[in-house]
Order: structure tokens, then sequence, then C-alpha cells
């Protein structure tokens, strides 16, 4: 187990690296640059080749990435091109918020998705069909919509919960209590959002891995032995059926990150996304490259995460440690 | 074929892509005017659903702020919508079966190979990418296939390579390889047709996940672009009037919703009756109970 998991360790290393390798050059080959955005149209040649030089962006491609990679490793993730804050700064406000929106949504998600495909798995025909018309609906939902219709019946009808923002705007003189009321008023509606989107993908492929192990040769031989419905439910069918479970939960971090990104932009969530989206119409070239290397970087770990729970639910894919 | 045809979420989801497909095909047809068409937009516009206008042209689902009925856009933006979701399901389901197959067939240096290109791509933030190819081309609806197409065919690739690395070390692999069964030979008989399976599921929800991306690019204003009728770029239209018109946002999402279900569950259908690990047990009793 263990030396599988250094091998795996040094790979998810080796993608954060690649994935940083590939932006930095999409980034260069897209046309326009940040000293455009910076001037305005009415810059001089003189004054934009001037700009580049301060920037290093006249310098070689290869030595702006090598210097570029040094500094990363280092710690110094140096100063957005636009707003001129400290790239470091600016990732280390929004990441909370976006790992507080997505942390929470997927456990939350993870949670209820099992217990309804559990539900749907093991219930009579008529619940499974009706919580499967549930789930397919949510899952065929964009995260978006769901959200301006959220939105529309609970901050323009109902009137009861704020659309944008992590806080408001009186945040800071509100009592703790207070303020704690205020961050979970805003984060309500991004987060049902994203839960909601979330929890039908995983209850319906719940529902469906255990379907599969409920035919299963082994489960027939647990009936025969007199082991009572439920023991065989949570410890022959559930346990097995959490495998490919496990797997997906692994495989849909980047999706829900990318689901984040839209959230963020219709609940105007300070987020990662939110910085990384900006980043990219301004061309603002430390920003892009510092947000992507954070999200490769928990992608990877998410995986191997993912990989570990696997081996711990199923011993037939612990690799003999080689 | 039977067994699909009894199951009511085959039927259900057929009819309604079938629908779908049709009003694409035949939108001139179907709407009273041109999706693009405006006259008097200060008397047209945010006319509610049902409503004619003072030209006496009814507008089934109302117009939006341009006094665009809302109906001929949505039934233009289907074929948008349907078509660049199923060619990129396309692209990507081919390639994710042909990776994840190799890869857990040539379990070796091959295979940790594939499986680590797999890895690196699914580490790719999807919509990082989708935005910076955006920015690099002028978007357009080719690109947004290329790009879907490209970008997703690693989770078919992870789900099929579970199944056939199972399949490619149960006994009867073993045994074909046993009696001299060449690795082709191993792949097409005996990891390939147990593969198919999550590489089915994995189309559909794949292919409702396309349609969903590409309305969400629309949506952020880099996928298809104006005044070409997208359902993602009608949705974003609505945001600002949710509170006076909100049949604008609505409908486009509603068909969304739509769309995605009835692929959904035809996916699920076929799951269910291609998996010779149930037929035995399902397709004979939803044969007993169509009477067939």
């Amino acid at each position: 187990m263990l030396p599988s998991l250094l091998r795996r360790t040094i790979g998810g290393l080796a993608v954060v690296a690649g994935v940083i390798t590939l932006t930095f050059f999409l980034l260069r080959l897209a046309p326009g640059d940040p000293t455009e955005r910076l001037l305005g149209p009415t810059a001089t040649a003189e004054q934009v080749s001037a700009q580049r030089h301060v920037l290093g962006l006249d310098r070689p491609l290869p030595a702006q990435y090598a210097a570029w990679v040094s500094r990363f490793v280092r710690g110094d993730w140096g100063t957005s091109i636009s707003t001129g804050r400290p790239v470091r700064g600016m990732l280390a406000t929004a990441w909370p918020a976006t790992v507080r929106l997505v942390g929470i949504s997927l456990v939350l998600s993870y949670l209820l998705g099992i217990v309804i495909g559990a539900v749907q798995a093991t219930a009579g025909r008529r619940v499974d069909t009706t919580l499967s018309v549930a789930t397919v609906t949510l899952f065929a939902m964009p995260g978006y919509w769901l959200g301006l219709m959220l939105v529309m019946l609970f901050t323009y009808r109902a009137r009861i919960l704020p659309s944008f923002g992590s806080r408001g705007f009186d945040a800071d003189f509100l009592p703790p209590a207070a303020r704690l009321a205020d961050a979970l008023r805003h984060l309500a509606l991004p987060l049902a959002t994203l839960t909601l989107v979330g929890l039908g993908g995983t209850a319906r492929f719940v529902r469906g891995a255990m379907r599969d192990v409920q035919h299963a040769p082994f489960i027939t031989v647990a009936r025969a032995k007199g082991i009572t419905e439920g023991r065989v439910t949570r410890h022959h069918i559930l346990r097995n059926a959490l495998v490919p479970v496990v797997t997906l939960l692994g495989l849909s971090l980047p999706a829900l990150f990318s689901g984040a990104v839209f959230i963020e932009a219709i609940f105007a969530w300070p987020g990662v996304g939110r910085v990384l989206v900006e980043g990219v119409q301004a061309r603002d070239y430390p920003v892009v490259m510092a947000a992507t290397a954070v999200s490769a970087l928990l992608v990877v770990a998410g995986n191997l995460l993912a990989d570990v729970l696997a081996a711990v639910v199923d011993p037939r894919l612990r690799e003999p440690a080689a | 074929m039977t067994r699909l045809a009894a199951d009511g979420r085959a039927r259900f989801g057929a009819a309604l892509l079938c629908a779908a497909v049709l009003a694409a095909l035949l939108a001139p047809l179907i709407t009273t005017i041109a999706p693009a068409v405006q006259r008097d937009v200060v008397a047209t516009r945010f006319l509610p659903p049902l409503a004619h206008d003072l030209h006496g042209v009814l507008h089934p689902l109302g117009t939006d702020r341009l006094g665009r009925d809302v109906w001929a856009r949505l039934a233009y933006g289907a074929r948008i919508s349907l078509g660049v979701g199923s060619l990129a399901v396309l692209i990507s389901t081919v390639l994710g079966v042909l990776v994840g197959t190799v890869a857990g067939t040539w379990q070796g240096r091959l295979g940790a190979l594939l499986l680590a290109v797999t890895d690196f791509a699914l580490a790719l933030p999807r919509v990082v990418l989708l935005l910076l190819l955006a920015a690099l081309w002028r978007p357009s609806a080719a690109l947004v296939v290329v790009v879907l197409g490209v970008t997703g065919w690693m989770s078919v690739a992870r789900l099929v390579h579970g199944e056939a690395r199972l399949a490619a070390s149960r006994p009867f692999a073993e045994s074909a390889r046993a009696l001299g069964a060449s690795r082709l030979r191993l792949l097409r008989h005996h990891v390939l047709p147990n593969a198919l399976t999550p590489a089915i599921v994995g189309a559909a929800l794949g292919f409702g996940n396309a349609i969903l991306l590409e309305a969400g690019l629309s949506f952020l204003g880099v996928g298809v672009q104006p005044p070409a009728p997208s359902w993602g770029s009608m949705i974003a239209s609505g945001r600002d009037t949710l509170v006076n018109a909100p049949w604008v946002a609505a409908a486009p999402g509603i068909a969304l919703v739509l769309v995605v279900v009835a692929a959904t569950l035809l996916g699920d259908a076929l799951h269910d009756a291609l998996d010779p690990a149930r037929s035995d047990v399902r397709g004979e009793t939803g044969a007993a109970l169509s009477g067939s």
C-alpha cells in the first residue's frame, strides 16, 4: 500500500507540473497581453514596450517559464497585474470561501445521495420510481439555472434570503451570533444549489451500484446462510457498492470545482472561481497561473484520497507491495 | 431490443428526444415567426406567454427584452444544443472506451502510461481550459464540440478501465489467455463486452453533461455567439428580467432539463437491457409484463 501510494504521489506531482506548464504556454499563446488592459488603447508603442519590459514579458518564453517556476516554488507567487495586490493574498482570501462552499456541499450531497440511493435500491417499486423522477430531474438541472430560479423564489418573491456575496455589508458591526446567522443566510442559496445538483448524480450512482451488487452470487449465499436482510444490505451490498462510489468521489472533484465557477458567478461568491474567471478575462498571468496550480493540486490530492479510500473499502484493490 | 421497447423509461426518453429532434428539424414549420425578428421593440417586448402582439402574431412562450419570440428561439436553439451535445459525446465516448479498454487489457507499461495521461487530463480544470481556449480562438459551435469532446473522455475512460481491469483478471479471461488467446482477442471478446455497460452509462451521462456545459459556456458568453439562439445565452439574457418576465429564463431551462432527463432515462434503460448479468432477472419479468 505504502510504496504504491508514494508512487501515486510522485505521479500526482508530475501531473501538477504538467498542468502548470500547459497553462503557462496556453496563456502566452493567447492573443493580447496584460499591458493592453493596463495602459488602455491610447498607449504609445514605447509605453507598451517599456511596460512589457517592466513585467518581464519581453524575455524569451523558456526564461520566463523558468523564472516563474523558481519563484513559485519558493512561495513568491508575484503580484496581480491588474489589481497590484499580491497573488497569495488574493488566493488566501478567496480560498476559504470556495472550500466552505465546495466542501460542505460535497459532504452533504454524498451523505444525502448515499441515503437516498440506498433507500431506492431496497424500497418498493413506487418509492423507487418517485425518488428516481426527483433525482433524475435534479441531475439534469444546470446549476446556474437552478440558482437563478432559487433567487427568483427566495429573494424576489419571498424576500427571505440574500442572493449575492458571502456576507452582509454590516457584517463587521454585528455581534458574533448575528454574524454567524448572516453568514449562514448568505451561504444558503449557493450551497443549496450546488448540493441539490450534486445530490441527484450521487443518488443515481449509488442506486445503480447497489442494484448491480444485489444480484451477485455472494449475496444469495449470504441470504442462504440466514443473515438478516438489514445486515446483508449494510455489510454486503452497500459495502461493495461503495467501491465505484468512492471512485466517483475522486472523479467528481474537478466537476464540482467547475460547477462552483458558475455558482460563484451567479451568486457573486468571493471564491477562487471568480478570481480565476476575472484573471482569464484580464489576462492576469500570475493570478491565472497560481489559481490553476492550486486547483490542480487539490484535484490530484482528491484523486489520491479516493484511491486510498477505495483500497480501504475493497481489499482486492490493495496492490502487493512491489 | 424487445426488452428496451418494454421499458417505460426507454419509451418516454426516446419519445421526448424524438420530439426535441423533430422540433429542431421542423423549426421553421412549427414557429409563428423567425427567431431573430425584432419589430417595434417597445410594443412587443416582454409579452407574456400566449399573447398576441399588435401585428396579430401569436407568441406561445412570450417574448424577450428585444421583442423576439421565445418559442422560436427555443426551437432553433434545439439545433445547436442537440447537435453540439451529440457530436461532443461521440468524440469523448470513442476516446474513453479506447483508452479504458486498452489500459485494462495491457496492464503493464502501456496501461500505466495511459492511466497517467488520463489522470493528467482529469486534473485539468475543464472550465478554465474552456475559458482559455475561448480566449485563444474566436468562440464558435465547432470549437465547443471539439473542446467538450477532447476534455470529456476521461471519466468514461476511468469507469471503463475499472470494469475492464476486473474483467481481464476474472477466471474466464485468464483461461482464455491460458488457451493462447492474443491480447487483441482478449480485448475484443472478453474485455470490451464487459466494459461496454459503464461506457453506455457514461455516454448517456456525458450527453446530458455536454448539453449542460454547452449551455453553461454560452451562458458565460464564450460559447455559441449571439444572435444565434442558444439555450444557455437565452438563460443568461433572462437573468436580469427574473422579476418582470420570468418566462425568458424559465423556458430554456425547462427545455434543457427535459432533454437531459430524456437522454439519461434512455441511457438507464439501455444499461439495464444490455447488462448480461441482469437480463435473466429483469428481462423476463419485463417481457412477461408487457405480454410479448
